[in-house]
């Protein structure tokens, strides 16, 4: 994959301050898992996983209401948690609008806190 | 004293009659009213299940009032909720920035959407029916294979 070229052999990124000393190897082995992560992740794409697209940005919704309990309802799963944006997809700027949308919405009771 | 716009929310027994609810909102006008604001619009969701329980209360008559007034006018209203033993919950926003951002984001695309339909020789607005639909362009391969098949 295009990731892949990216990375140089034996030149961390680390802010400096980390030689060749045992932090600097620690480092390194991070970087290693990292890179172990990627490459298995370049393998399993081709196979099922959607793109994906921030759902207000596709659909050209600016206001993101706390009222509106049909437009929040699924990002909020049934423990009542709100849905991370790494699985919903959606970008920066309205995940912190989804946020205060929800947290508004539990507070006059349209969506729960928790529910177990 | 700036004019800000605030949303109230507030939530009553479900067991509230019309006439209890139309009390309260006579309340509200007053106190409005006193500190030069004014009611907008004034919204009755009826009686809704809450999403938890809230003292002994499993359902709620939700009414909503839109507000233009000072802060020290919801501070005032806030004050007298908190008071309020029929109310069950309340809330107030503040909505005028918010809005005020949303509209511009609006104004904005259509405009530079608008702009890029210009340059690129075409009317302005998007007529209906033109181009492909919003949903459904990504991730329909199998259209591909089954016209191959």
């Amino acid at each position: 994959m295009g990731t892949m070229t990216g990375m140089t052999q034996g030149r961390p990124n680390v802010p400096f301050g980390q030689g060749r000393s045992g932090s600097g190897g620690g480092g390194a082995r991070g970087r290693g898992d990292k890179k172990a992560g990627d490459k298995e992740k370049g393998q399993r794409r081709p196979m099922f996983r959607r793109r994906k697209v921030c759902k207000f940005c596709a659909d050209k919704i600016d206001d993101i209401n706390y009222k509106d309990v049909k437009l929040i309802g699924p990002f909020v799963p049934e423990r009542g948690k709100i849905l991370p944006r790494r699985i919903s997809g959606t970008c920066a700027m309205h995940q912190r609008k989804l946020q205060t949308a929800i947290k508004r919405a539990r507070q006059i009771a349209l969506i729960p806190f928790v529910t177990d | 004293m700036s004019v800000r716009q605030y949303e109230l929310v507030y939530i009553l027994p479900p067991e509230t009659t019309e006439q209890q609810v139309a009390e309260l909102h006579e309340q509200v006008e007053q106190t409005v009213a006193r500190l030069h604001g004014q009611i907008e619009k004034t919204e009755n969701w009826g009686r809704r299940k809450l999403a938890y329980e809230i003292g002994k209360f499993k359902e709620g008559v939700y009414v909503l009032d839109v507000i233009n007034g000072s802060g020290e006018l919801m501070k005032e209203i806030d004050r007298r909720f908190k008071v309020l033993d029929q109310v069950i919950r309340h809330m107030v926003v503040r909505v005028d920035e918010e809005k005020k951002v949303v509209e511009r984001t609006r104004t904005k695309r259509q405009t530079e959407s608008a702009r890029r339909r210009v340059k690129r020789g075409l009317s302005p607005e998007r007529q209906p029916g033109e181009g492909r639909h919003a949903d459904g362009d990504d991730g329909d391969d199998d259209r591909y294979d089954a016209g191959e098949a």
